[in-house]
């Protein structure tokens, strides 16, 4: 479902920092003329993380603006892929793996002790903004079961006692305002 | 891991930066290749040895690469897929996570036999992490000049951009993968015309695994009919296994194609037996989609004969009693692993990734997970286990791309070899 278009809050126009934006061109400039389209998965990632966590309208369209692509061609994307978000998430997103091998591992304790601990469901976001909590597919990380990713970053060989110790460092970097991983616009030369 | 190829360095530390790699006999095969062989001969080693698709398919890869359309005047495109979303495979990641340069130096010989100036790494999102690593290994090869204009002097360019998918498991599928690459949703094509005509941006196209990539390096090394010599009969050279599940030792081996699946499950330098001192119910050999077998047929095959790690043992009595090496994803099951429940399970997962073009996978993995779920919460009815055999069976066959098979065989096969269980389900 595609929300309603929003408006930012603070009625500031949506746009990447400059130095986000270069990188961003960078990117586009890695596709040859006329397929700029090309470039729309690297730069949602990159819009998703810098531009308030998740893909708003006015976000999609802004990414269209640069790619010089229809917005409807960036939201049947942004719907297909499960990695992007159409609505407001926590600080921090936690993934935990439900397939196969994760669940023959524990993975469902993982699940049902986050849920407890958090005491949202899968889907939910806690009242204080902190976390919101998804199930996911296969993270490719079959070896090292249970396996969560916070923010794209792996946790893995997981007990509900490294779940503790985990929660607890996550709400110390949110008070110190860090970062969980390095951003998207880094991983690119 | 005796007679390693492609792991044969990881535990040098420092591997994966250039230099470290460079002194250890890095990219001497672009040196090879460019400077005493052309690009048909470079092609005609990697036929001569024998390489198989590793993503799962096992098609020659040599074969592949001539179909590539060399005439029509048109940019051609090598795609790394990256994508490894297959549950119970996680073998690229480790390779790329250690090893990117062998990555990276089999894409530049690759890219020359086939006339490639451009080549995209698909790498799945939530590697996101990789995603650096592969950068800045392809940055580092820039620097020492394999990588960009007229590498090593000669008239051949490349440039290598990663590019990060977002979580869909069908961009694995080729097709799929080139349409999310051109910034669409990842729905597979119809086939023909096949990538090698009409693949990215329309333009000749080769999509290899990482793994089937990162072997052409050591192939040109070691030369095609070395490398042939290596595994057994027609699966020549290693295969990474990741292996997962209720086993003792979970991990990614490299293993000489032809070791029996016994020693590779029983041996503590593999898998190091059953988790647990538990017994040994069933495996899922090549990835979640592979057909399932029962502890009996894995280890041997229906006619006594001991079941080898190749393409060929693994697939011995087809459907009724074998199954596929597939990606080399091993999946364990123990006696405490529940056949039902790990079907629904991985179920719901097609059910979840089916992109939903094509009727029968979009309704038919639905259905499936919709009974699988009745047997699971003690609903389940006689009649539902021919209903979900029926359901498979409309799957197989029907749609564009190969999930659908994927989807129908781990059900068929489970409900083939362990419809005890799913009866069992419904009394208790």
């Amino acid at each position: 479902m595609i929300p309603h278009k929003q408006y930012s809050p603070d009625g500031k126009p949506i746009a990447f920092a400059p130095e986000v934006l270069e990188k961003v061109r960078r990117i586009i400039a890695r596709y040859p003329e006329g397929q700029q389209k090309s470039a729309l998965l690297p730069v949602l990632h990159i819009a998703q993380e810098e531009l308030g966590g998740y893909l708003a309208v006015d976000v999609m369209d802004y990414v269209a603006s640069l790619l010089g692509i229809q917005p409807i061609e960036v939201y049947e994307v942004a719907t297909f892929y499960s990695m992007f978000y159409l609505e407001k998430t926590g600080t921090y997103v936690i993934e935990v793996c439900r397939t196969g091998p994760c669940s023959i591992t524990g993975g469902e304790k993982i699940l049902a002790h986050l849920i407890e601990t958090l005491d949202i469901q899968p889907g939910q976001t806690t009242p204080d903004g902190l976390f919101t909590l998804k199930e996911v597919e296969c993270l490719g990380s079959c070896g090292t079961g249970p396996v969560l990713q916070v923010n794209n970053r792996f946790h893995e060989k997981l007990t509900p006692e490294k779940i503790d110790r985990l929660l607890e460092e996550l709400r110390e970097m949110a008070y110190k305002n860090r970062q969980e991983s390095t951003s998207w616009a880094e991983q690119y030369s | 891991m005796g007679g390693a190829i492609l792991l044969a360095n990881i535990d040098v530390p420092g591997i994966r930066e250039y230099g470290i790699y460079r002194a250890h006999g890095g990219y001497s095969s672009v040196e090879k290749a460019l400077r005493e062989m052309t690009p048909a001969q470079v092609a005609a080693e990697v036929t001569r040895s024998g390489l198989r698709g590793r993503g799962g398919a096992g098609f020659p890869t040599g074969l592949k690469w001539s179909f590539l359309d060399r005439k029509s005047g048109k940019p051609r495109y090598l795609v790394c897929n990256a994508d490894e979303s297959e549950p119970g495979t996680f073998k690229d990641r480790h390779l790329m996570h250690h090893l990117p340069h062998l990555l990276i130096e089999g894409i530049i010989v690759s890219a020359y036999a086939l006339g490639a100036a451009t080549c995209y790494i698909y790498i799945r999102g939530e590697f996101k992490y990789l995603v650096g690593i592969l950068e800045n290994a392809i940055r580092e090869a820039h620097q020492h000049g394999f990588l960009g204009k007229r590498i090593l002097g000669t008239d051949f360019s490349l440039e290598v951009y990663v590019h990060p998918g977002a979580g869909a498991y069908i961009c694995g599928e080729e097709t799929a993968l080139l349409e999310s690459l051109e910034g669409k949703r990842g729905n597979p094509r119809m086939k023909p015309p096949f990538p090698a005509f009409k693949g990215l941006y329309g333009c000749p196209t080769v999509v290899n695994n990482v793994e089937t990539l990162a072997a052409v390096g050591p192939i040109i090394r070691m030369g095609g009919d070395a490398y042939a010599r290596i595994g057994k009969g027609k699966s020549a050279g290693t295969k990474l296994i990741s292996a997962c599940g209720s086993i003792s030792k979970p991990g990614v081996y490299e293993i000489e194609m032809g070791l029996p699946v016994e020693e590779f499950i029983f041996s503590p330098e593999y898998c190091g037996g059953i988790a647990n001192d538990r017994y040994l119910k069933a495996v899922i050999p090549g990835g979640s989609s592979v057909p399932i077998l029962p502890a009996d047929l894995i280890l041997h095959t229906a006619r006594g004969e001991k079941r080898l790690l190749t393409y060929e043992s693994m697939a011995e009595g087809d459907m009724e009693t074998g199954t596929m090496l597939g990606s080399g994803g091993f999946i364990v099951l123990s006696e405490d692993d529940c056949v039902v429940r790990n079907t629904w399970n991985l179920t719901r997962f097609y059910r979840h990734e089916s992109c939903g073009q094509c009727s029968p996978c979009r309704e038919g993995t639905a259905w499936m997970e919709k009974v699988l779920y009745r047997f699971e919460h003690g609903q389940g009815k006689m009649s539902d286990i021919d209903l979900l055999a029926r359901v498979a069976r409309n799957i197989e066959g029907n749609t564009i791309c190969p999930l659908g098979e994927a989807a129908a065989w781990p059900v068929a096969s489970a409900i083939r070899h362990f419809r005890k269980e799913f009866e069992e389900h419904i009394i208790h």
